[in-house]
């Protein structure tokens, strides 16, 4: 085995292949798309070089900036409602539901496995205001408030967006948290027991610490995600009303694709991807910090 | 011996490695070279727009029979939702049908143009001999649209737009059909207050929004005055053209366009009208054919009236200037046209109109030679106007970037609900128009 991993031939056989089909369905888009920043134009009317002109138009575009906003807004509120949430669900599955949390686990992560589109239209029922009255506006109205257009109203529209997201995606993370909060060994939380700690003490010099690593691998998978959203918008509100719950992902789609400019839409993915970056790297680096204050 | 299985193992590497890029290539390119050819007649439109595949289905099986044997129709459909994108890439891909729905955008069919792709049809109908087969009036809505002064696309719809009305609410509250703004406005602050939701509008879908503001400019600017917006002479932000969203948007603040407006699909409205659930309906006439359906239609043909978009006082623009589009034409690709596709145009254009009219109730911008024999008076009524109108305006999206088409149909919705002003809405749609 050591002699045919040893020989270089051997190697490219093997991995030949799937690298040249990785290459060539992901490496070489990316790289195609680097290059389109720099033009501008489409696959009908040509491409002509424009030097750095997209990133300055991308700094001077409102409906980018917008979007940028409205993405950072959407991926920080969501997260941590994603991770709080998951985790307060993972220490009720461990500390009071204990062995009979199978059936509330299923119950909360069925969402998780339901099409997002069908999720978009169950929710867009519940709070729709025309034709017919959603359940929610019967509800307001019923208790004597008036009906209301969450879908017409942006700030209205952004929190249904969070709010279905939320319940669609905190199944994954309960699973994910609780799988870490349930590696913590007993005999620790038995002896910090034992020592007099419990509830909120317990949970905040015990478990909150050591399930800081499973804790930040939920972040950074859900800033991540968050940041990229792109389905459950396009369902629910398809960036309306207006522009205003336009994430990047999809005006990257809609300047590329339905306004016809590659390059645009390139360099919206690329600043995409650069903020993608900064926020892993800035998360990575605070919690590292953290971490070595911990040790000390 | 060492030497030949070297060679050996090395050529089945190179093999293996030729035979896996093979494979990933074949799959990269497979849907490619589908486009045209010669054995077959090949169309493409919209799943959602059945009258024309229909009316050509119809016209293989009978006037087109000889061009159906030259070359038999091969019609398919995709999605309208994402036409223009799934368009531009048949483009790129040099893979677009003999013949298909145009871009719904002018500037993408501009594209099509100035690359070479679609087929000059006033320099095919002069070499073809087969001018005078499409109606003037359609003929210049299409040409005003592309820009350029020759016809590339064929009028399989020809429309006209205005405010259709309840005849029965609109005399129950003493309201006679407006000729003015004004007039309009005060009809619906009395229609608001006796409880009846003066307009019905697809807010959700935005155009039929937009339609008002640009009708709004063509008749207090002037019929020309879009086209100094797209040509960069004038500025959606000047003060004259934000007075006509700011006149929409009052409207829509006013609560005239009803609770949600921004939520209401074409669907709905065109059902809400139908059920009597509001006066006033700005629509085109393809909303005729719903219209004239006594399964949708519950206040009866008879009852609807249509009243031309109505003049803004001291305005330059006309009332006869009617507000009018051909939908979305076709059009046929240079590429693909041969002889047997000639045979095919010639029988189009000559039947097209006669069976679209016949068989689908469809008005189109086709001479018609042989009408029906007893139409609704309605339908009557709107092809009278057409005939008799001096000119035509464009929408008010028309001559804009698909960029600024988007942001206004995103935005139309909000002057509905009254979320956004005027001044808004224009320099959004301004800042979307390079």
């Amino acid at each position: 085995m050591e002699r045919l991993l040893g020989n270089p031939r051997a190697v490219l056989v093997l991995l030949g292949p799937a690298l040249l089909v990785y290459s060539l369905v992901m490496l070489v888009p990316i790289v195609w798309s680097l290059v389109y920043t720099v033009y501008e134009g489409n696959a009908v009317s040509g491409f002509e070089f424009v030097g750095i002109d997209n990133f300055v138009r991308f700094f001077n575009d409102p409906t980018a900036l917008e979007a940028v906003g409205f993405t950072l807004r959407y991926a920080l509120i969501l997260t941590v409602l994603q991770v709080v949430v998951g985790y307060a669900l993972a220490l009720l599955y461990v500390f009071f539901l204990k062995k009979a949390s199978s059936l509330v686990r299923t119950l909360v992560f069925f969402p998780v496995i339901l099409p997002t589109v069908a999720v978009a239209l169950l929710f867009r029922r519940f709070f729709e205001a025309a034709p017919t009255e959603g359940p929610i506006n019967s509800i307001m109205e019923f208790i004597g408030l008036n009906t209301f257009d969450w879908f017409g109203q942006p700030d209205a529209s952004f929190w249904v967006i969070l709010m279905m997201d939320l319940w669609r995606s905190m199944g994954f993370y309960a699973v994910l948290l609780y799988a870490g909060v349930v590696e913590i060994p007993e005999d620790i939380i038995e002896s910090a027991r034992i020592d007099g700690a419990a509830g909120w003490r317990l949970v905040r010099h015990i478990i909150l610490p050591l399930s800081l690593p499973v804790l930040l691998s939920a972040t950074i998978f859900s800033i991540n995600g968050t940041l990229k959203v792109f389905d459950s918008v396009v369902a629910l509100t398809n960036g309306g009303p207006g522009t205003s719950t336009t994430p990047l992902t999809v005006y990257m789609f809609q300047t590329s694709f339905s306004f016809g400019q590659y390059g645009y839409g390139s360099t919206v993915a690329l600043m995409l991807t650069v903020m993608c970056l900064l926020v892993t790297i800035f998360i990575f680096r605070a919690s590292r910090r953290d971490l070595t204050r911990n040790e000390k | 011996m060492i030497t030949a299985r070297g060679h050996r193992r090395r050529n089945l590497s190179i093999v293996a490695a030729v035979g896996v890029g093979v494979i990933a290539l074949t799959g990269c390119a497979g849907g490619g070279g589908g486009g045209s050819s010669t054995k077959e007649f090949t169309y493409l439109g919209q799943t959602q727009n059945t009258a024309i595949s229909g009316t050509l289905d119809v016209l293989a099986k009978d006037k087109c029979a000889a061009a159906e044997k030259a070359a038999p129709l091969k019609a398919d459909a995709i999605d309208g939702t994402t036409w223009d994108q799934q368009l531009q890439l048949l483009a790129g891909q040099d893979a677009l049908s003999d013949m298909s729905m145009a871009g719904g955008t002018p500037s993408l069919m501009q594209e099509f143009i100035d690359s070479g792709k679609v087929l000059n049809l006033s320099e095919t109908f002069k070499k073809e001999g087969l001018e005078g087969r499409v109606l003037p009036a359609a003929e210049s809505t299409i040409k005003a649209l592309y820009g350029g002064g020759d016809l590339y696309a064929l009028p399989t719809e020809f429309n006209i737009e205005g405010f259709w009305y309840n005849k029965q609410i609109l005399a129950d509250n003493g309201i006679e059909a407006p000729a003015t703004w004004d007039e309009l406005v005060d009809a619906a602050a009395t229609l608001q207050a006796n409880d009846v939701q003066p307009f019905i509008a697809a807010g959700k879908d935005g155009w039929p929004i937009t339609r008002l503001v640009g009708d709004y400019i063509a008749r207090d600017l002037g019929p020309d005055a879009l086209k100094k917006v797209a040509d960069g002479d004038a500025s959606l932000t000047d003060p004259e053209y934000v007075a006509a969203a700011d006149a929409v948007a009052e409207l829509g603040t006013a609560g005239y366009f009803g609770a949600a407006a921004g939520s209401i699909d074409y669907n709905t409205a065109l059902n809400q009208f139908l059920t009597g659930g509001g006066a006033f309906f700005y629509m085109g006439s393809w909303a005729l054919a719903a219209f004239n359906d006594q399964e949708q239609n519950k206040i009866g043909v008879d009852n609807i009236g249509f009243t031309p978009f109505p003049t803004v006082e001291g305005g330059k623009g006309t009332i006869d200037q009617v507000p009018a589009n051909v939908g979305i034409p076709v059009m046929f690709t240079e590429k693909g046209y041969d002889d047997d596709v000639a045979q095919w145009l010639d029988c189009v254009t000559a039947n097209y109109g006669d069976v679209a009219l016949n068989e689908f109730g469809q008005v189109t911008g086709f001479v018609v030679n042989n009408p029906p024999a007893d139409q609704p008076a309605l339908t009557q009524e709107v092809q009278n106007i057409i005939a008799e109108a001096p000119s035509s305006v464009l929408w008010f999206e028309a001559a804009f970037s698909p960029e600024a088409t988007a942001v206004s149909q995103k935005n139309g919705g909000g002057l509905a609900a009254g979320t956004l002003t005027g001044e808004a809405f224009m320099k959004l749609v301004q800042d979307a128009n390079k």
